[in-house]
């Protein structure tokens, strides 16, 4: 997955569907990301993810949890409609920043 | 009402399937010329029954699902998703916001929400031991 540090905030760019078939993969990625020694914030740039149903609430969230374990955030961007309309009904937009 | 166009589908519940089951449902109503939105709703929601069916109905094993889907003379899109897998036992519980049974997996128990909110109606028939169907129903074009 295509990744960029700053400091201590990683952006990663998920492409394609995130679904329940492609959730462990993605979340493996993600987890060796913000495990590396400084990372306390993820950015999720969601510009060519094209679906995402609520297994992606649970990838996203369960980066969430252990960012805020250690003091860091979660944002995300570029988020098409279907994907953000499944990312309000999650009640997600309260615990994380969009930009 | 009368049925204009009607198929049934069966997979082995792999997470291969999942994409596929979801894509054939929406390229099946385009035929009612529904707007893109829709079409995004009922991919949506035929993703979330599906995974429901391998991650709850045959968490440990692989077993088949069967998918129905009509297409009525007044505009509306009937689907439903079975399993012969475990059941659930309190539907009305399964069916609550956040409500789930895998909570060490990530899962967050908006699957069944996201579908109520995407779909027009939807009801739930299950026996524990025997298996779940999902129903649904969504407007496709104006009457
Ligand atoms: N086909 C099924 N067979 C057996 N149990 C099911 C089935 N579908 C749903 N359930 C039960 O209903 C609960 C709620 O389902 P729902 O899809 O709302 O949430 P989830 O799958 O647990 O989490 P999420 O969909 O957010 O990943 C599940 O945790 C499970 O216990
Ligand atoms: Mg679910």
């Amino acid at each position: 997955m295509e990744h960029e540090r700053k400091n201590d905030t990683v952006t990663a760019r998920i492409t394609g569907e995130l679904d329940h078939c492609s959730a462990q993969t993605i979340r493996r990625e993600l987890d060796m990301m913000i495990t590396e020694p400084g990372v306390r914030n993820l950015v999720l740039d969601l510009k060519d993810m094209t679906f995402m149903d609520s297994s992606g609430i649970g990838v996203i969230l369960g980066r969430y949890r252990q960012l805020r374990d250690r003091g860091g955030s979660v944002a995300v961007k570029n988020m098409n409609p279907q994907v953000e309309r499944v990312f309000t009904l999650s009640g997600m937009r309260q615990v994380i920043k969009t930009m | 009402m009368e049925i204009i166009n009607q198929m049934e589908l069966r997979f082995l519940s792999l997470p291969e399937n999942e994409a596929f089951a979801r894509v054939a449902v929406s390229a099946f109503a385009v035929q009612l010329n529904p707007t893109l939105d829709v079409l995004a709703d009922i991919k949506t929601a035929v993703s979330e029954a599906v995974t429901n069916a391998i991650v709850h109905g045959y968490e440990n094993e692989t077993g088949m699902i069967a998918i129905t889907s009509a297409l009525l003379d007044d505009g509306m899109l009937e689907v439903s998703v079975s399993d012969t897998g475990k059941g659930i036992d309190d539907i009305a519980r399964a069916m609550q916001p956040f409500f789930t049974t895998q909570p060490e997996k990530e899962r967050s128990g908006m699957g069944f929400s996201v579908m109520q909110t995407f779909m027009d109606h939807v009801t739930v028939e299950s026996a524990p031991g025997r298996g779940t169907t999902v129903r649904m129903k969504k407007r496709l074009q104006e009457k």
